[in-house]
């Protein structure tokens, strides 16, 4: 009987807080409402925790308030010398048990879930299936580069992927360390700058929805003056959409057709072309991909990651880079150009899709 | 001899003191400066991010500005203001006379001193340190400018300080207690000294190697975090954080140490289950050298790592619940007086509560993928530091301020100063757990409109200003009272248990004129309920023993700090090496004369002390 | 008892070195001091055994070490140990020229050493192991360097103490100096131990 009301008790308090914390936060960007696998294993973990804590802390308020209230000293009580109480063997051992208790009620799900997050057996090369989906992630100084090795595109910025169905993910750096964070869709994962970090993540049909097809991600480890905005979106796809756009990317190529498109490819490929690619199956090692691949710049969700997608701000960023990102290595790479030449770019690389 | 001392000038007379309660002094005056420095660059950050996508500081200074924030709080603030109460109090409490090593408690505090100055020197020469203050390595090598110098070479120098300090307190808790004060009767800020000292002696070293380390490769073209040469960036995120966890226990427990004492003085009972407080803290500086790998849960130490850590964090709740339900049953069944320091300690409870709670939460690894390098975690240590940490300072600085000073601080502003710091606080911080929850990584300088950040930046910087505005008053309430406060007596509370409140206040320079026999915990609220004035003396009045002053310790500093300058423009300027040279020859110099010019002290004749101990009790 | 009075073989203590509070203190206080330095080399250590590897195309461990004379070098310093302890042993029998004996020889040991080891450091250099080649060369120097500069502090420190006090002879004030002083070269020794066999044996095997 009790134990059904403690059940009762905390599912109640469950569900309350559910609803309470459903309400924080935008559907695209916020861990209070996981879009995956991975986010609800966490999410469940923080409310498991967040319950438990909160048992301790009513526990620890009531007396609290009782104490405080009770044992004030009153007028006239000036001379009053409580009893000297040494302890008390009793309460004591109750106040180390029943913490130790609860601790392991949290313990036991917590290395659980530790290990399911980490098992990335099936993304072994040699055994693996030809249908798994493995992303290579490499953390830039400011932009994030995302290859797919089984197909042999590489995209940045955007990281394009199947829903429903589990994703796996070499992370690593080619400069100083950043740390890979979809808040929506998982807990981050570090990359590094001397070896490859695994995990997968898995990306919710529904909630995609809800969050409108995009998905926030965010560089979670400071990195230098545009920490804050390294940012990269996340579109997912169902399968079969993820399915064709693999095969839109492997043929792409650009393709300019008006006459300033031209012009802008010219000028593109004198200044721009040493470091940014343009088509997605890039053959050069990585060390000599030192910019975001643009074979489908013109379906990109933001301007260097940060600003609204359109001509306007192509300009503001190709004109002054700095005063978007300070610090980006882009930054006094090409001569100053003139405003047309700019106009001519920003049209050219808008005319980069895939889609 | 002693009479020729009280004829120095007052500024000489604090670069050359020895005295345990003058350096305390010294220690709560430059930690209280940088307090200060540090609160505006945490107002500056706040102020920036206020508003979305707003450009009062931006990129590379906001990084400065948040590196030195943490850099200078935790290592210029907290530390030293915890050695303030340390040296002001834990001699006296024992019944000692002075710390084991007078001297070195001196150089301490200007290795301290210096370092703390060295590293804000940056601020002026080219940029201040930009890597955050756990300054990981693959980020701090690529920080062009010598920022980063400043930061390792600082801190190597301030470390090397504390790492003194804590020997000195060790050694002299160990040896200089008074006859009959065993460990079982010592007071419990004692106790908490005694374990953060052991602490700070296996911490810190490691500490020192990471920033060698680091020197190495910034200055000397080592390769100890460079990639490509084989070096491993992964070693300093270990090497620091096996500083950097115990670093946080270091803080708190002599913070849990002041609020006990303030608990059980202010409700007239005896702590609560004293042993079981003496086994956890133990417990928690043992365990606290055990875990710090959950700082690095991201890292990719793989499941088996990460579990470990976990589960071993989780235990260190065991001891502070204890700790906590220790506290609130000393409160039980005694009769509770609301002053000042009192309503710290109260407020401390629910605050520290939270930021524990929080740290149970970030201990499960799983989940801490989300929490990691998030606002949450902003949150939970301001919860902890400052919920704990600085309300014990405050409530420390209240409590001991007539023992050091012998003035009362007033009871009225102290009171506005405490609820417009607790409620700033609260109103900073808690929202934050949310922030983090909602996507926002910390130690980003801005961030952008419709992702559902703004209104709780908002609400966080106002919450900012109002802890501003508590420190603004509790200044006040210094100047006033310095100017205008009243002497007190030994015991101003009334409720004094422990031997500090025996002594006058000030305490004359040799504390005890006769060393005091300690009867049992609380020696002074032993004698005082069988109804005696004073504490029963152990030995005959006698001609005391001194140590002399010196100006060595300032100048050994000083050494460091000018070879710190050279050494970091080596590159630059060939003849800087020769500065660099210069500095560390003016600290062996000093070194040497130190090892070859005796130093017997000298005597305060017991005519003398008998005649100050008649102004005391006038 | 005062600190400088002068005393006899008699009225000598058996332990002078913990006689006084001043003397008990810094016995106290300098084996805490050990504490942290022990925690010091554990980290450096730590930091080799992960680097020593990382050789980035330069010379490796076992092209580069020379038994024979890492084996002289060990021999020299386990030996100046030895002699400290005589020393020492003297020092409790208040026999003032003969500890003064025994330092110097430790002192001559001491100094055979570090000779040795400057000319080992010059050989690798010459061998194209500079500090700035790779990741095990910066470990290996910063190990084996700091160990070797706390040696070189030591015979600078003990050469110190024995001129200071020649004319003086022994007294209760700086009994607990020299005995500090020889616990800090048992402590190098130590440390070369652990080096001799993480850095030498386990690099000319494995």
């Amino acid at each position: 009987m009790k134990k059904w009301l403690l059940n009762w008790r905390l599912f109640s308090l469950f569900s309350v807080m559910a609803l309470l914390l459903a309400g924080c936060g935008k559907p695209f960007l916020s861990a209070l409402q996981p879009a995956g696998e991975v986010a609800d294993m966490q999410y469940s973990l923080m409310l498991l925790s967040t319950a438990i804590m909160v048992l301790v802390i009513v526990v620890v308020t009531i007396i609290f308030i009782y104490v405080v209230i009770r044992f004030r000293r009153r007028k006239g009580e000036e001379n009053k010398i409580p009893k000297q109480v040494e302890g008390s063997h009793k309460l004591e051992i109750i106040w180390t048990v029943i913490p130790i208790l609860l601790l392991i009620i949290l313990a036991v799900p917590t290395v659980s879930a530790t290990f399911k997050l980490s098992d990335v057996k099936p993304m072994n090369k040699e055994k693996r299936d030809k249908n798994t989906v493995v992303v290579n992630v490499r953390a830039n100084l400011y932009w994030w580069e995302f290859e797919y090795p089984d197909y042999g595109i590489i995209t940045s910025q955007d990281l394009v992927v199947p829903t429903d169905e589990r994703v796996y993910f070499n992370l690593k750096s080619s400069d100083v360390k950043h740390s890979f964070w979809i808040p929506a869709v998982g807990g981050k994962l570090d990359t590094n700058v001397e070896n490859n970090n695994q995990f997968w993540l898995e990306f919710d049909q529904k909630a995609a929805d809800k969050a409108k097809g995009v998905f926030y991600g965010k560089c979670a480890e400071l990195c230098g003056p545009s920490h804050a905005l390294m940012d990269f979106k996340v579109k997912p796809l169902p399968r079969k959409e993820f399915d064709q756009w693999v095969e839109k990317m492997k043929n792409a190529k650009p393709a300019a057709t008006d006459a300033v498109a031209k012009e802008g490819e010219e000028i593109f490929n004198k200044s721009c072309i040493g470091c940014h690619a343009v088509t997605p199956a890039d053959k050069r090692p990585e060390q000599a991909r030192t910019a975001p691949n643009l074979a489908n710049f013109g379906d990109r969700e933001r301007i260097a990651g940060i600003l609204k997608h359109d001509e306007e701000n192509l300009k503001k960023w190709l004109k002054d880079p700095d005063s978007v990102k300070p610090g980006n290595k882009m930054t006094g790479t090409y001569g100053k150009l003139t405003d047309a030449q700019i106009d001519a770019l920003t049209k050219y690389l808008m005319s980069l899709k895939v889609e | 001899m002693s009479t020729v001392a009280r004829k120095k000038s007052l500024i000489w007379d604090y670069l050359t003191t020895v005295d345990h309660k003058k350096i305390a002094i010294l220690y709560l005056i430059a930690g209280g400066l940088f307090f200060l420095v540090g609160g505006l660059e945490a107002l500056f950050i706040r102020i920036q991010l206020a508003k979305p996508n707003n450009d009062f500081l931006v990129g590379g200074l906001y990084n400065e500005v948040l590196t030195m924030h943490g850099t200078t709080m935790i290592f210029l603030a907290a530390m030293p203001l915890v050695f303030a109460m340390m040296n002001a109090v834990v001699p006296i409490q024992i019944g000692a006379r002075d710390v084991a090593f007078p001297f070195l408690n001196a150089l301490g505090f200007w290795l301290f001193f210096f370092g703390g100055v060295f590293l804000n020197c940056s601020w002026f020469l080219g940029g201040a340190p930009d890597a955050g203050w756990t300054s990981y390595a693959s980020l701090s090598l690529e920080s062009p400018g010598h920022g980063i110098d400043f930061y390792v070479l600082g801190l190597q120098i301030s470390g090397i300080g504390t790492l003194i300090g804590g020997i000195n307190f060790l050694v002299t808790i160990i040896n200089m207690r008074a006859p009959g004060m065993t460990y079982m009767r010592m007071p419990m800020f004692t106790w908490a000294t005694f374990v953060t000292s052991a602490l700070i002696l296996f911490a810190f070293p490691p500490l020192t190697v990471g920033l060698v380390l680091m020197m190495m490769d910034r200055l000397f073209g080592g390769n100890f975090f460079n990639a490509a040469a084989g070096g491993n960036t992964i070693i300093w995120e270990h090497l620091f954080w096996i500083f950097g966890h115990p670093e946080v226990y270091i803080l708190v427990l002599p913070a849990f140490g002041i609020f006990s004492e303030i608990f059980a003085t202010f409700s007239r009972k005896r702590l609560f289950g004293y042993s079981s407080m003496v086994f956890a803290t133990v417990l928690i500086g043992f365990l606290g050298f055990m875990v710090w790998a959950h700082h690095m849960f991201t890292t990719g130490l793989g499941p088996i790592a990460n579990a470990i850590f976990a589960v071993a964090t989780m235990a260190i709740a065991v001891p502070t619940g204890i700790k906590i339900f220790n506290w609130l049953f000393t409160m039980w069944g005694g009769s509770i007086k609301f002053t000042t320091p009192m309503m710290y300690a109260v407020a401390f409870i629910p605050s520290f509560v939270m930021g524990g709670v929080t740290g149970v939460m970030n201990a499960a690894a799983a989940a801490d993928y989300q929490y990691h390098d998030s606002y949450f975690v902003v949150a939970h240590f301001h919860y902890v530091i400052v919920g704990g940490v600085v309300f014990a300072l405050l409530a420390g600085a209240h409590y001991w301020w007539p023992k050091m000073f012998g003035k009362m601080l007033n009871e009225t502003l102290g009171k506005i100063t405490f609820w417009l710091f607790f409620i700033g606080f609260h109103l900073t911080f808690f929202i934050q757990h949310f922030l983090g929850l909602m996507g926002m990584p910390r130690r980003i300088f801005t961030y952008l409109p419709g992702q559902g950040l703004e209104t709780g930046n908002f609400i966080s910087t106002v919450g900012a200003f109002f802890m501003a505005a508590a420190t603004i008053i509790l200044l006040i309430n210094v100047v006033i009272t310095s100017v205008k406060g009243e002497k007190v007596s030994a015991d101003p509370w009334g409720d004094g248990r422990t031997l500090e409140w025996a002594v006058a206040s000030p305490p004359p320079e040799y504390n005890f004129a006769q060393t005091p026999l300690v009867r049992g915990l609380d020696a002074l609220w032993i004698e005082k309920m069988e109804g005696k004035k004073g504490l029963t003396p152990a030995e005959p009045l006698g001609d005391i023993h001194m140590p002399n002053s010196s100006i060595l310790p300032f100048v050994i500093s000083l050494g460091l700090f000018i070879a710190a300058f050279g050494f970091m423009y080596h590159a630059k300027y060939s003849w800087s090496l020769f500065v660099g040279i210069g500095g560390l020859l003016i600290t062996f110099i000093c070194m040497f004369l130190r090892s070859v010019v005796d130093d017997h002290g000298f005597h305060i004749h017991k005519e003398e002390v008998l005649e100050t101990e008649k102004g005391v009790k006038a | 008892m005062h600190v400088e009075e002068k005393l006899t073989a008699e009225t000598f203590p058996a332990s002078p070195e913990k006689a006084t509070l001043e003397g008990k203190n810094k016995f106290l206080g300098f084996w805490l001091f050990l504490g942290g330095e022990t925690v010091l080399f554990a980290s450096l250590f730590a930091t080799y055994l992960a680097l020593r590897d990382k050789t980035a195309g330069g010379p490796s461990a076992d092209e580069l070490f020379k038994m024979p004379l890492v084996f002289v070098a060990t021999m020299l310093l386990l030996t100046s140990s030895l002699t400290s302890v005589y020393a020492i042993y003297h020092m409790k029998n208040f026999d003032f020229k003969k500890m003064q004996l025994w330092f110097g020889i430790t002192l001559l040991l001491g100094a055979g050493f570090l000779g040795l080891e400057i000319y080992e450091f010059n050989e690798y250099v010459h061998e194209g192991h500079v500090f700035t080649k790779s990741a095990f060369a910066s470990a290996f120097y910063t190990l084996v360097g700091t160990h070797g500069g706390h040696v070189a502090f030591g015979l600078l420190w003990i050469s110190t103490l024995m001129i200071r006090n020649a004319k003086r002879g022994l007294n209760l004030y700086n009994a607990p100096k020299f005995y500090v002083a020889s616990l800090y070269w048992h402590f190098i020794d130590v440390v070369w131990v652990f080096i001799f066999t993480v850095v030498y044996l386990m690099g000319m095997v494995g």
